[in-house]
């Protein structure tokens, strides 16, 4: 059963093959049996899965089949939900019972998903190792010794390993579309606006977007289709009919044009990663795209711009964690200085705090101009390099990750080099375009990726291109062994 | 306090407007006051994670009506910036408001000054925020309380150029903000409960030269006040030049029951802001069109409501100036002279007898135990001469005191003016037979001199009457009897 998509399962259930229980039961079995390898889930909420399965059961029972109805999905523990720890994997909210549910969680929700818990990830979506969570880092199903990516590194090891059919997950820098690549499986980060960010617990409020991570392009659409949408909560989601997804998979992509930036493919990049990506634009290039290569060069800035950005913004987003109306509070603070001292310092991991420090110094009085602004002023270059290219191409093309999964610990102490690890990814964040992660290959037995990106709101098409070229390939249904 | 030679004052004033809404600025939760604490600080308010800010409309055009009023520039597209710092009423760490594209571009303010001048203070900008929330120190054994039922109401703050020079002028300004957002109906303007919040900027130098250092003073919640604390705070800055010292730029707290402030932090104490635009809400726009709707719908602004009060009723422009001033002064003043029907005498009663009234009991006039309504009708009962001006003070008394409407008073205590001729001429007879040497003095006299001496007379007559005989039927009763 668990080798099947989710797409799969919907037809399943809708055909009475298996129920949600059976289904549901089964997957938590899995979870039981192999996570405490994996470390892949936080919190696992069986009661409740097991209650919504029997809901899923009976509205499929009077005809009620809705998108997602009866299916399991796991969400990241960023998403508030309802009388559910939401720990954003950090020691700061261990203790935090979140009192509403996120909007992409509640829609989801709402077309008949079971929730099966909340995956582990790099606290607060710091980090692209998951081995910043305080929770303990999350192993990639592929080799344990390795890291799954980050941030959503427990929703994509989580869903590589089958221990869950559908996931979701954040993307603020690639922390979708990277540990998608690093497991193998298909990873989405919609359009900015697209999926509403009501609950989910901010990093940085301009680049944060959730989207769907599934074994195929075509189960991210089914996803999506639940989780997209306007959402009047968040001022900066944006009110744009939802396309169809689903219906949009199979189109032809005789004739598609794909942009392949050189800036995708620097003369230092790994040999094996590069053709990795090539052969699966090639593939498609079979079925009649048309490669066309253009340059983006304003993205070469993308990494130092985000550094920016992202913890300037991530720096007053958690100020709201300070020890005095929910999370971490230090023992017997002695004054007000003390308590916001200590339960900060506390209740931080390192690599929020450092984020903190740098963003607080962006933003400091006579340094806003030379970074915060400066900044912003590459994320228009980038934004204009985009909207350039998309004159002329209907996709842009290129490797997700410039590595494979590497081993535990091996950047622990070098946060610059792990902040490369986005290189490829950042630039589509500080957009605000569409893209995704489709597994496309193997180097040395562990996955690679390839990334899809689109215009704005052009999910359905990147969806498409995915899906034809999972019609031909086959990485995206190899799983890894010893989960069984 | 002796100075010596001479000094310019330069005030400047930032004043914080709570917006009279329903709902608070980024949450939708009620903006009601005076219910447990924390019972109106929902999600959003609580800054719970994952929550985000929607802006109020309503707000925003209450922003636009007071810079339609004003004269100022409306920007068609500004900017919510979070100002960042710890506070445990803060409940996300940082204020959202606005820095650098402000909704209120340049205005100005015309004010008048007792001595009959007009000047014209500038309005440098003003713009939108969320007030914070209260930290309560009573009550917690030591421990600190937080009420977040404040925490998001919509201000706007006005921040003036520092075109003031003297307290009278600052408060004229203050006065006139205040009329204006009362008439809008976009503030309740009650500054005993914060909803009107003054701080002052105050430096001082010699004529000619650069400005001075300057202070700011906070927490001032009544006119007087800030008159006694920029006085205070002037001849303090004085003092402390005079002597050879330097004025610290510093923000000042004042005390209004001890006459006295001191200094809350100075400069060096000062946060770093990291003020950057809030990347949870869009930029504020307003169309053209927006803006003509709310120009259209504007009340009637202070300004036209004195130029009315010159054309219509014939006052002084001070006088004008005084009834227009505030909306609850000149909706009773207005409903007064209708009731009343004499503005002229209404204006008089408002500005004398009542506002030595409301003065002395430290009452607002919104608060007047004698309604415009019982106002109007006591003039109308000294217009149609039912009771003397005299009579009319000691009615408006009982009418303060409670004791019903003026002619339900006039009624009970029987102080209608006499009007049979015969009663009064029976009392006068009385008076001149009973006064027989004043009665010989006054015949003795010239005209001049009988003018003076004809009062004795009538003081008899209306002390015999109590009151209640019409002085003028006295005067000429007694002409002819004399």
């Amino acid at each position: 059963m668990h080798d099947k998509t989710l797409t799969e399962l919907k037809a399943g259930l809708n055909a009475g093959d298996f129920s949600s229980r059976e289904l549901t039961e089964h997957f938590l079995d899995r979870i039981k049996r192999h996570d405490g390898e994996l470390n892949s889930f936080i919190t696992v909420t069986e009661e409740q899965a097991l209650r919504q399965a029997d809901a899923a059961d009976q509205a499929i029972a009077a005809g009620d089949h809705r998108l997602l109805t009866g299916l399991p999905i796991a969400h990241k523990d960023i998403f508030c939900t309802e009388g559910v720890r939401t720990s954003c994997g950090s020691r700061m909210l261990d203790n935090f019972i979140a009192p509403y549910t996120a909007t992409a969680v509640e829609k989801m929700a709402t077309e008949g998903a079971v929730m099966l818990g909340k995956t582990n990830m790099d606290e607060f979506a710091m980090g692209s190792s998951n081995e910043t969570s305080f929770y303990g880092p999350v192993k990639n199903p592929w080799d344990t010794e390795r890291v799954p990516g980050g941030s959503s590194g427990g929703a994509a090891a989580g869903l590589a390993a089958r221990l869950a059919p559908g996931a979701t997950g954040t993307d603020t820098g690639g922390s979708i579309r990277q540990p998608a690549a690093l497991n193998g499986v298909t990873g989405l980060k919609p359009t900015y606006g697209r999926v509403s960010r009501w609950g989910m617990i901010a990093f940085a409020s301009s680049l944060d977007q959730a989207g769907p991570l599934g074994l195929s392009a075509a189960d991210c659409a089914l996803m999506l289709q639940a989780m997209a949408g306007h959402d009047e909560k968040d001022s900066t989601c944006l009110n744009e009919p939802v396309d169809d997804y689903l219906g949009a998979l199979d189109q032809s992509v005789d004739g598609l044009k794909i942009g392949v930036p050189e800036e995708f493919f620097p003369d230092n990049l790994d040999g094996a990663i590069a053709d990795n990506a090539r052969e699966a634009m090639r593939e498609l290039e079979k079925q009649g795209a048309k490669l066309i290569k253009l340059s983006l060069p304003s993205i070469k800035l993308s990494v130092p711009a985000y550094y920016v950005i992202a913890p300037a913004e991530a720096s007053s987003n958690l100020s709201r964690f300070d020890g005095v109306r929910f999370g971490y509070r230090c023992e017997d603070p002695k004054d007000l200085e003390d308590l916001y001292k200590r339960s900060r310092s506390e209740g931080f991991g390192a690599e929020v705090k450092r984020r903190i420090l740098v963003g607080t110094y962006a933003l400091s009085a006579g340094y806003y101009d030379a970074y915060y602004k400066r900044a912003q002023k590459v994320r228009r270059l980038i934004r204009d390099d985009f909207s350039r290219a998309f004159k002329d191409v209907d996709v842009i093309m290129g490797p997700t990750s410039p590595e494979t999964a590497f081993k535990l610990g091996a950047k622990a102490d070098d946060p610059v080099n792990m902040y490369m690890a986005d290189v490829f990814t950042i630039a589509v964040n500080l957009a605000g375009l569409p893209a995704l992660s489709m597994p496309s290959g193997f180097i040395n037995g562990l996955p690679a990726g390839t990334q899809v990106i689109g215009n704005y709101f052009q999910e359905g098409r990147i969806l498409n291109v995915a899906h034809r070229y999972q019609m031909a390939t086959d990485w995206h249904q190899q799983a890894p062994g010893g989960f069984a | 306090m002796s100075h010596s030679g001479n000094w310019e004052v330069v005030i400047g004033l930032e004043v914080h407007v709570q917006l009279a809404t329903q709902s608070k600025i980024f949450s939708g939760t009620s903006t009601q006051t005076g219910d447990d604490p924390n019972r109106h600080a929902s999600l959003i308010d609580l800054g719970m994670p994952g929550t985000l800010p929607v802006v109020n409309k309503e707000a925003i055009r209450n922003a636009v009506r007071f810079g339609l009023a004003v004269n100022a520039d409306i920007a068609r597209r500004s900017v919510f910036e979070r100002k960042n710092y710890f506070y445990p009423d803060l409940p996300k760490g940082y204020q959202t408001t606005q820095l650098a594209e402000p909704i209120v571009g340049a205005g100005e303010v015309e004010i008048q000054l007792e001595s009959g001048d007009k000047k014209l203070v500038r309005i440098h900008h003003a713009h939108l925020e969320e007030d914070a929330g209260k930290s309560l120190h009573e009550d917690f054994h030591g421990q600190t309380g937080i009420d977040l039922n404040r925490a998001g109401t919509p201000l706007i703050e006005i921040v003036s150029e520092p075109d003031m020079s003297s307290a009278e002028e600052a408060v004229a300004f203050a006065r006139k903000l205040h009329s204006i957002v009362t008439s809008l109906g976009i503030c309740d303007g009650d500054m005993s409960q914060g909803n009107m919040r003054f701080d002052v900027n105050i430096s001082v130098r010699r004529p000619g030269e650069p400005l001075g250092t300057r202070t700011e003073t906070k927490n001032l919640n009544s006119f007087r006040f800030m008159e006694k604390a920029i006085a205070l705070e002037v001849a303090r800055q004085i003092d402390v030049l005079e002597d050879g010292g330097e004025i610290v730029q510093e923000t000042r707290l004042y005390n209004g029951e001890t006459n006295t402030a001191r200094s809350m932090r100075t400069k060096e104490d000062a946060n770093d802001y990291r003020y950057f635009p809030c990347p949870d809400l869009l930029p504020v726009m307003v169309s053209e069109e927006d803006i003509q709707t709310l120009r259209d719908e504007l009340p009637e602004l202070p300004d036209a409501r004195k130029a009315r009060y010159i054309e219509q009723y014939q006052l002084s422009a001070y006088d004008a100036d005084l009834l227009s001033g505030s909306i609850a002064t000149a909706r009773y003043f207005e409903t007064a002279a209708e009731h009343g029907g004499d503005a002229k005498l209404a204006a008089n009663w408002v500005m004398g007898e009542l506002a030595a009234k409301l003065n002395a009991e430290d009452k607002d006039i919104a608060d007047s135990p004698v309604s415009a309504e019982h106002l109007g009708e006591l003039i109308q009962r000294l217009k149609d001469g039912t009771i003397s001006s005299k009579i009319a003070k000691q009615v408006f008394e009982a009418c303060w005191n409670g004791d019903g409407s003026p002619d339900r008073i006039i009624e009970a205590q029987g102080l209608k003016q006499m009007s049979d001729s015969g009663e009064l001429e029976k009392i006068v007879d009385q008076v001149i037979a009973d006064s027989p040497a004043q009665v010989e003095d006054y015949r003795n006299s010239d005209d001049a001199k009988r003018k003076k001496k004809i009062g004795f007379f009538v003081g008899q007559v209306m002390k015999a009457t109590q009151g209640k005989a019409n002085p003028q039927q006295v005067n000429q009763l007694l002409q002819q009897k004399l």
